[in-house]
């Protein structure tokens, strides 16, 4: 006890640029954020894994993947959300670089982005349905839909996210002391885009 | 209801584990009295099945695992000297998850009949099932599984990021070592039996495919994704105990624990390797030679580093001069019983012998010797040796030996007959069998030392309620070794007035030891027991307004009610309430963020937005930007 030094939070905060000091020098968040993504690997895994083992495993006679993919559709909405990374890096630089507009510029943008790759899974969704395809149709309506969904939802998720940082942008509550807010929400929207990358080459490309 | 300090959630985590442990022997003692008797009718058929399935779901997810997370959300902020976790609303919220979820899956017993698919829930089976049991049961773990999820991430960061000055990764104490190991396991498995539950959960509400062997679906990937996440699921029950373990003995045999090293790595190995054992459980099933082989080797090869550390334990008390406690027993009857279930674990590793074994109450007893005999074993030790700690008296020493010499016989009165009765070919889950089998005799001895644990259990109680008026113990009764010992019993809310710099392993008793010629320890003159103690009683302790705690939030509780009202309505397919609660947990999640999280962040109305929603099946919001807004 004696031999400890008393580290007032006060002083050592602002020594620290807002952050409590911590052992690695980076932030709980960043480092949680991480952690939460790795845990996201495994569930992306795990559904992944799922589809392979019932690719080709249906039934004959049902609908197979060639039959309702529509892949240049596909690809310009994973090109709207490849993207999409590239305005959230653009948004990161500009609150880097203090420049508010440019800020809320790419964040809507990259919402929005995100925004038009939901409503092309949407409507990916309904052809396919419309065509016979549905979640209990066979192994393969089943998987689809359950793997692109979850994913549908994470992408949704990312959009909220993003719209959020936009209005407080807006209100002009995200100043320069929130870049690493941005930095996080960043870390996740590009963890969405690379799974979708995975799953586009896996579930659509491969034949 | 609103508190984040992690000791007052760790106390929150050990009473609701327990009042589970007691609901979960209750159900022990209901399949025990059900066969204790050829051709009974206790209990029907039905009825066995649920009480079997909770008795499994309950110990294995709401008692040694929250029981764990106990010890550690108290144990862990103070062992590396920190003042609080990471990110403490989340730790709230982590509990109050852990305890909606475990009230929920017990809310199945009033609401036509609980879970009666067995704690691993295979399939076909399971999808076909009539009745909302299983969706109990699959709702039920969803929500754990955050409790769990959430809790981890914190836990991780916690450790990595926020330990003393000098406290570098080899200066940690063991069980804080075992503590990170197991929520990394955490961290990566729970996805995949959330993957599992989720497809069931698919499955059984919108009539799916994924298990449905009319449409052509494997009835094998349930137990693949269930296994690759069980098999790293059992050691992440047993490794705090070992932790636990490995803090008791060099206590109480007054010497270091022995290879503390190589017992960091053997426990490292062990989390790293139980990723490769899973199949094991699945010997029967038909996964072909190669694999057979595979997963025989390295079960067999993961019985290694669990050896290295008895090794490790026996050499600890080697020599030692040995001070009898009850923690110390606890602690030496855990070794004593794990090194059997870990014995009768490895026969099962040899494929041949596990054929036979399969589905027998040889694995019964296997896994009880370990879950038990070890896991709760070193859990008690570590109620025994942490309570003057967290109560600032000491449990009554007579009744805890009385409590261990009980238990242990009623332990090995009941689960060593299965041995027998497994090897005689008596098949687990049947609710009853024919009189005339052999099996007769060793059944009602087994349910005879089902009631001799119960009594030790009875003892427990009644030793916490006897021990009240004990007098205060001061800071370091058992004259320990690390951190936790050199503060006040119990400790502030700030825990460390002065966050303490750390020079060695076993910083503490290094501070009150030196060491003489021929090595042996001498006790520092700076300071006489009556300082020590004087100096432990840091009178009332004072106020520290300098020091900024977290502020209670209602936050984490609101968000965790969300899940169950979601689960609720999923079950009974009644979809405006589901979305209601998916809302109500945004929308607590949207609060939460845009909550200063300390008072003094009351004029920065800025401080903490930018939350990270998660997603819904993990609920988490995974970072409280919060924590950073601390800034002034």
């Amino acid at each position: 006890m004696s031999t400890g030094t008393v580290v007032p939070p006060e002083v050592s905060t602002h020594a620290t640029g807002g952050h409590p000091p911590t052992s690695t020098g980076l932030s709980h968040e960043k480092i949680g954020m991480w952690a939460f993504l790795g845990s996201e690997c495994l569930l992306f895994g795990g559904l992944i894994s799922t589809y392979l083992l019932y690719r080709g495993e249906s039934r004959p006679g049902t609908i197979t993947p060639p039959d309702v993919f529509d892949i240049p559709f596909t690809s310009v909405s994973s090109f709207v959300l490849l993207m999409s990374s590239l305005t959230m890096v653009l948004a990161l630089a500009a609150i880097q670089r203090g420049d508010q507009h440019r800020l809320k510029v790419w964040l809507l943008t990259t919402g929005l982005l995100g925004a038009t790759f939901v409503g092309g899974q949407v409507y990916e969704f309904t052809v396919f349905v419309r065509e016979g395809l549905n979640l209990r149709t066979n192994l393969f309506g089943s998987s689809f839909y359950v793997l692109t969904g979850f994913h549908g939802v994470h992408v949704t998720l990312g959009v909220l996210m993003l719209l959020s940082l936009f209005s407080l942008a807006v209100r002009g509550k995200l100043g320069a002391d929130r870049v690493e807010t941005v930095e996080l929400v960043g870390l996740y929207w590009h963890f969405v885009d690379i799974v979708w990358i995975v799953i586009f080459t896996l579930v659509y490309l491969i034949p | 209801m609103t508190s984040v300090d992690h000791k007052k959630i760790g106390i929150l985590y050990a009473i609701t584990s327990f009042v589970f442990f007691l609901l979960g022997g209750l159900e022990a003692l209901a399949l025990r009295v059900q066969l204790g008797t050829p051709d009974n009718t206790f209990l029907s058929p039905e009825a066995y099945n649920q009480m079997f399935t909770m008795h499994g779901t309950t110990m294995v997810f709401m008692v040694i695992m929250p029981l764990s997370a106990a010890f550690v959300n108290y144990l862990l902020p103070l062992m590396i000297g920190a003042r609080d976790v990471a990110f403490p609303r989340m730790n709230a919220f982590s509990f109050w998850v852990f305890l909606a979820g475990g009230i929920f899956t017990y809310s199945s017993f009033f609401l036509g009949g609980a879970p009666n698919g067995g704690w691993f829930g295979y399939q076909p089976l399971g999808r076909n099932m009539g009745g909302h049991n299983i969706d109990f049961w699959v709702f039920g773990l969803q929500i754990l599984g955050i409790a769990s999820l959430t809790g981890a991430i914190n836990l991780i960061v916690t450790v990595i990021n926020m330990r003393a000055p000098g406290m570098s990764l080899m200066r940690m104490p063991i069980f804080v070592w075992m503590s990170l190991v197991v929520q990394f396991l955490l961290l990566f498995a729970l996805p995949i039996i959330t993957v599992a539950l989720f497809l069931l959960m698919f499955d059984r509400q919108f009539a799916t495919n994924f298990f449905n062997i009319n449409a052509g679906a494997d009835p094998l990937l349930w137990q693949h994704l269930f296994w690759l996440f069980g098999h790293p699921e059992v050691y992440i029950l047993i490794l705090p105990a070992m932790g636990i373990v490995s803090e008791i003995l060099p206590v109480f045999s007054r010497k270091p624990l022995f290879g503390y090293r190589v017992m960091v790595f053997s426990g490292i190995a062990i989390g790293f390797m139980g990723w490769g054992v899973w199949a094991h459980h699945m010997f029967a099933t038909g996964i072909g030679p190669v694999a057979l082989s595979a997963f025989s080797a390295s079960t067999m090869f993961i019985a290694v580093p669990t050896g290295v550390k008895i090794f490790n334990w026996i050499s600890t008390l080697w020599k030692g001069k040995i001070k009898v406690t009850a923690p110390l027993l606890f602690a030496v009857g855990f070794v004593a019983m794990f090194t059997i279930g870990g014995l009768s674990g490895v026969t099962h590793a040899v494929v041949p012998s596990d054929t036979q074994q399969t589905d027998t109450y040889y694995i019964v007893a296997h896994f009880h010797y370990v879950l038990f005999g070890g896991s709760m074993f070193g859990l008690f030790g570590g109620a025994y040796f942490w309570w003057p700690k967290v109560r600032g008296h000491m449990l009554n020493e007579r009744l805890g030996k009385f409590q261990f010499w009980l238990m242990f016989l009623g332990f090995n009165m009941t689960f060593a007959p299965f041995h027998i009765l497994g090897l005689q070919g008596m098949p687990r889950r049947v609710y009853t069998y024919p009189e005339g089998q052999g099996w007769d005799f060793w059944n009602f001895v087994s349910s005879v030392g089902s009631f001799v644990i119960a009594a030790s259990v009875l003892v427990f109680m009644y030793n916490v309620r006897a021990s009240r008026k004990n007098p205060r113990c001061g800071a370091d009764p058992w004259d320990a070794r690390t951190l936790e010992w050199s503060i006040s019993s119990p400790p502030p809310e700030y825990n460390f007035a002065e966050i303490p710099v750390v020079a060695a392993l076993d910083d503490v008793w290094h501070r009150k030891y030196t060491e003489d010629a021929s090595g042996r320890p001498v006790r520092r003159p700076v300071r006489t027991d009556a300082e020590v103690a004087a100096a432990a009683e840091m009178p009332d302790q004072p106020e520290r307004p300098d020091i900024h705690m977290p502020s209670p939030s209602y936050w984490p509780l609101f968000t965790a009610l969300g899940l169950p009202i979601m689960s609720y309505a999923m079950i009974y397919k009644a979809w405006v309430p589901a979305a209601i609660g998916g809302i109500w947990t945004l929308a607590g999640i949207y609060a939460w963020s845009l909550e200063p999280q300390t008072a003094e962040d009351h004029h920065d109305p800025e401080a903490g937005h930018g939350q990270e929603p998660g997603n819904p099946e993990l609920g988490s919001p995974v970072a409280e930007s919060v924590s950073a807004g601390g800034a002034t």
